[in-house]
């Protein structure tokens, strides 16, 4: 079986972010029985920016990182990662492979498997079936590991069953994960929902220094949570971009309070 | 040592293994060494039993292979058990040579009654052992590979699948029930006299076929096992627990389910080989889809997801099966209902979960501290 030649492929090289945007969707379009859920979205993440984006429910969102990831194909449009990758063309697993990684709105983590566990499935590397069954932990991955535990703060619970961490802990894991695949580009989908006060700090400072080496994309109801990462912040409405700037020009924008943070 | 390694931590399996190998040693010992009149004799045919129950524990292991650790609810895996079973049939037909009613050296008794002039072109090569052997492997691992492809491809899981698991062995229950398809129709392929040379009727072959069967059971436990602890077995249960996430992760969730259900399909193969020679018989009943969803049973009761768990549901449920369609034929069927569904209401995790209960409330350890 040589299912995992054409996988490793896209690992070898960076994607190419010459044009200084690693992401490129443009003149997509997405309806579900005849519901546009994208509407002419056209909207660039640059390298290593951590962006925000919101958004009334039904927005978009999550179709949107559903197209980035391959779950859904557009009706038209494009959908590049770098200069050079056309997500279009590429399923879940190489998508993932390329770089992209994402986390999802419920936290759904290994749960019967350890924190370590969770991590050493989600690395990065060979994926190949032949190859697993006689995989062992490397001195590098073990130290990868151990380095992420240290970044999410889980060092303790190593071998604690991930099903047993609290919801907060989860979702760190999670990001956790998405760290050890060595994504070029990190989509996070509300990582704050149901968190403590607590918690949402820990969260905000963790994407906030993970920014400049990744580029983030976070979807957030939290508006608090918002303000205190985000730089850039774009907003979605009825399938396309409504605005886009700094958190105080977007609530300025009349546009925006009419249709969101009015409401 | 490799064996101890893959076992650590696998105390259900450790005890489960020493027991058979005990066994291994028992049996034979207190069959051809104690002689026939002594209280301690162990009568041929309970030999045989026994050896048919092994067969029946390897099946259960590649079961909860599939079904405890990826989560795939096969109802057909009877159906690779039967192909293996007539992998072996028709090795042993060919072995019967010119000794058969018709006396007919090139054709089975079957063939020349249907009065069939030569040798079917998918019977070629039976005559030879290490061919036959060769088959027991590859055709059940093969409609296994072709079978999951296809469904694991298009992403049938659950119950859909479950059923298309039962619609292929029920498909070859019809298909091979048809004389014209070459495989001895409803009598199916029986009245078999040697194996490699060797008498089937002599208390050393049962023996060494009682052996083999044991040693195929430890073998394809240990093969099971070292699946479970590496990697792969990791990613396997993670598939069983969110597929979706693992194929985010960038895992080819289809390529896993199909080898793994590859290798479960083979190793029923083998236990249905093993299983033909003790019985003497292999027919489209062993097809039925009720003797697929028996095995699920035996997991069901001995305990997903820990293979000794299926080692023991297999042996216990043949044994009260053997004991009462003695006592009372009709009633097993409603018996082995009743077991499952309080099985399923009181001990969801099985016999093996029971122990394991136990265990984690100290009495094992307390009464052997006693």
């Amino acid at each position: 079986m040589s299912e995992g030649a054409h996988l490793r492929q896209p690992e070898t090289g960076q994607p190419d972010a010459s044009h200084k945007a690693i992401l490129y969707l443009e003149g997509l379009n997405v309806s579900f029985d005849g519901f546009k859920a994208i509407n002419d979205l056209t909207l660039y993440i640059d390298s290593g920016e951590l962006r925000c984006i919101i958004g009334p429910n039904g927005a978009g969102k999550t179709t949107m990182m559903d197209i980035i990831t391959g779950k859904t194909r557009p009706n038209s449009g494009q959908a590049w990662f770098g200069q050079t990758v056309d997500l279009l063309k590429l399923s879940e697993p190489e998508i993932a492979n390329a770089g992209i990684g994402r986390k999802f709105q419920k936290p759904t983590v290994f749960e019967s498997h350890s924190v370590a566990e969770n991590l050493e499935l989600a690395m990065h590397g060979n994926k190949s079936v032949w190859y697993s069954l006689r995989a062992r932990l490397s001195g590098e991955q073990q130290a990868l590991i151990d380095e992420t535990l240290q970044t999410i703060g889980l060092t303790e619970n190593y071998h604690q069953q991930a099903g047993a961490l609290s919801h907060g802990q989860k979702q760190w894991l999670e990001i956790g994960m998405l760290l050890v695949q060595k994504p070029h580009l990190l989509l996070v989908d509300e990582p704050v929902a149901g968190m403590t006060h607590q918690e949402m700090e820990r969260t905000a400072e963790l994407l906030t220094s993970l920014a400049g080496k990744h580029s983030v994309v976070v979807v957030e109801h939290d508006m608090d949570f918002v303000r205190s990462i985000a730089n850039k912040v774009t907003v979605l409405h009825q399938g396309s971009v409504l605005a886009e700037g700094t958190m105080d020009e977007v609530q300025n924008d009349q546009r925006v309070i009419e249709v969101y943070l009015g409401e | 040592m490799f064996i101890t390694r893959i076992l650590q931590n696998d105390r259900g399996g450790q005890i489960m293994l020493a027991v058979l190998a005990l066994v291994l040693v028992l049996v034979p010992v207190l069959n051809l060494l104690v002689p026939e009149g002594s209280f301690l004799h162990m009568p041929t045919y309970l030999v045989t039993l026994l050896g048919k129950y092994l067969t029946y524990a390897l099946l259960a292991v590649a079961v909860d292979l599939v079904w405890g650790y990826l989560g795939i609810l096969s109802l057909g895996h009877g159906a690779f058990f039967a192909l293996g079973g007539y992998a072996m049939g028709m090795y042993l037909m060919r072995q019967i040579g010119d000794r058969g009613v018709y006396g007919n050296a090139n054709l089975p008794d079957f063939m020349v009654f249907l009065n069939w002039k030569e040798l079917p072109w998918f019977w070629q090569g039976f005559d030879m052992f290490w061919f036959a052997m060769l088959m027991v492997l590859l055709v059940p691992g093969l409609l296994a590979f072709v079978f999951g492809w296809l469904a694991f491809r298009s992403r049938v899981t659950g119950v859909y699948l479950s059923i298309i698991t039962q619609a292929l062995t029920y498909a070859l229950l019809l298909a091979f029930f048809r004389n014209e398809m070459g495989f001895g129709g409803n009598n199916g392929l029986t009245d078999f006299k040697d194996i490699l040379g060797f008498s089937l009727q002599a208390d050393g072959t049962r023996v060494t076929l009682f052996a083999l069967s044991g040693l195929a059971l430890a073998g394809g436990y240990l093969l099971c096992r070292y699946i479970i602890n590496s990697k792969l077995g990791r990613i396997v249960v993670a598939i069983r627990d969110a597929e979706s996430r693992t194929r985010f992760v960038g895992y080819r969730v289809e390529h896993y389910k199909v080898w793994v259900f590859t290798v479960s399909a083979m190793l029923a193969g083998i236990a249905g080989a093993l299983y033909v020679p003790q019985v003497g018989i292999i027919n489209p009943g062993e097809f039925s889809p009720l003797n697929s969803i028996e095995i699920v049973i035996w997991v069901a009761i001995g305990g997903r997801a820990t293979l000794y768990g299926a080692v023991l549901g297999a042996i216990l449920v043949n044994y009260a099966k053997t004991v009462f369609t003695g006592l009372m034929p009709e009633s097993w069927i409603f018996m082995l209902g009743a077991l499952f569904v309080l099985v399923t209401l009181y001990l969801p995790q099985g016999l093996a979960g029971l122990v394991q209960q136990f265990q984690a409330k100290g009495w094992l350890q307390r009464r052997a501290a006693a």
